[in-house]
């Protein structure tokens, strides 16, 4: 499996977000998308996703579901976690479960709710939950659902070191299950092996590059 | 069918356990029958002529209440996101949306509905007449709305460009429903042909609504 992009292009409100970004992730990889704050990190991780049109360049998947779209085989993680407050905790993420999982692919519940430290919760309404615990339960989804990419916007975010480290083990069980990562981050989140794709005006894609602020 | 049944089951326990949607519709439905008679004074032979009419605006105005709600919410927290990623096709997503938005709304208006016609003293036949229109005719509401939900979403300032979007689309099934109540009343006026074209525009709305709510919400995501 391998996800390219070629001459990537972001058009939002009449304004150019970024152009030419390419990239090439394949099975078992991490693309780390670095940049300042509006580079654009966010809207290419939602292009990916297909909630962002692609107005120029190419985005392919090789090696994937030819039944399935990429948008259908990749889980994103955004800035709001989907969780509804009315809702326990176990039913939020049994929802969801159902509804991404379509047939095949959804482990138990209970099982991601341990993956992410909120078995215990399991029966509160999530209106109680803290922020990072939101976002756990946010992220409790993608052990729940099988899909082959991970689009993670700023995922740590919110999250305590427990919380990050655990984490971080899921995402590097994720990629040696032979899974992709792509995530938007100012820091660093525990992947040691991974790309670097920098989206200041210029996109560069550099593995390990220090770029500077821009100009 | 898990996915959609899921979905139904998700919705309507939000809006029981939300509250708002169900007791502030029918409560919003009893104040405008109740204001009509203050207006047009306590001439009941007047109200009981014009007391469909004045159910069926009452059922209108209170099932756009809540409609505003129907995609704003997942939107604001990201879920709509997720639903459009998801296998199930969106169009079959807004229509069971719709359908949980009717069953909490739509339908207690409906069963509400015989009890307001007493405050209008309307006679037994007028009264089942209006209910069974206002069962048919409330969902075709219900889907027309999510049309108007849907582009209010991405406008970003719902309830009253709701209102404005959705009403004069409503402006039909509000004319065959109040004729076909009409019919109970007035001897003179058959039931079954408005009726008939109140069921086909309800029809027609179930396919139609989902598909343009769906587009309308593919396009507002940029």
């Amino acid at each position: 499996m391998r996800l390219t992009a070629r001459s990537l292009a972001c058009i939002r409100s009449g304004r150019e977000v970024f152009s030419g970004v390419e990239f090439a992730v394949s099975a078992g990889e991490a693309l780390l998308v670095l940049g300042r704050n509006g580079a654009g990190k966010s809207s290419l991780l939602r292009m990916v996703a297909g909630l962002v049109r692609v107005a120029g360049g190419r985005l392919a998947l090789e090696g994937g579901d030819p039944e399935l779209t990429l948008a259908e085989q990749a889980h994103y993680v955004g800035h709001q976690d989907a969780v509804k407050p009315a809702l326990t905790v176990a039913e939020n993420l049994r929802f969801w479960a159902d509804y991404l999982g379509g047939t095949a692919g959804v482990a138990a519940p209970s099982g991601a709710l341990e993956a992410v430290a909120l078995a215990g919760l399991a029966d509160l309404p999530a209106g109680y939950l803290s922020a990072g615990q939101k976002r756990r339960l946010s992220l409790a989804r993608l052990v729940a659902v099988k899909r082959p990419i991970w689009l993670l916007d700023e995922p740590t975010s919110a999250l305590d070191a427990a919380a990050q480290d655990r984490l971080s083990g899921l995402m590097r069980h994720h990629l040696a299950g032979g899974g992709i990562v792509l995530a938007a981050t100012h820091g660093p989140i525990g992947l040691t092996a991974a790309t670097e794709l920098r989206l200041d005006g210029a996109a560069a894609d550099e593995p390990g590059r220090e770029g500077g602020p821009p100009a | 069918m898990k996915a959609l049944a899921g979905l139904l089951v998700r919705d309507m326990r939000l809006a029981v356990r939300l509250g708002g949607g169900a007791p502030v519709g029918v409560l919003f439905f009893l104040v405008v029958v109740t204001l009509i008679p203050f207006a047009v004074g306590p001439d009941l032979a007047l109200l009981r002529r014009i007391g469909p009419a004045i159910l069926w605006l009452g059922a209108l105005l209170a099932s756009l209440l809540a409609l505003d709600r129907l995609f704003a919410a997942d939107h604001e927290d990201g879920a709509l996101d997720l639903l459009l990623m998801s296998r199930v096709p969106l169009e079959l997503a807004v229509a069971v949306k719709a359908l949980a938005h009717w069953v909490t709304t739509g339908l207690p208006l409906a069963v509400a509905a015989p009890v307001l016609a007493l405050l209008l003293d309307l006679d037994p036949r007028a009264m089942a007449a209006v209910t069974v229109t206002l069962v048919v005719g409330t969902p075709a509401l219900t889907f027309i709305g999510a049309v108007g939900a849907a582009l209010a979403v991405t406008l970003r300032r719902g309830g009253l460009i709701l209102a404005v979007l959705v009403l004069p689309l409503t402006i039909p099934v509000l004319i065959f429903g109040v004729a076909a109540a009409n019919a109970a009343i007035v001897d003179a006026v058959p039931f079954g042909a408005p009726f008939t074209i109140l069921c086909a525009l309800a029809l027609a709305s179930f396919v139609l609504g989902p598909f343009a709510a769906a587009a309308a919400l593919r396009h507002g995501m940029e």
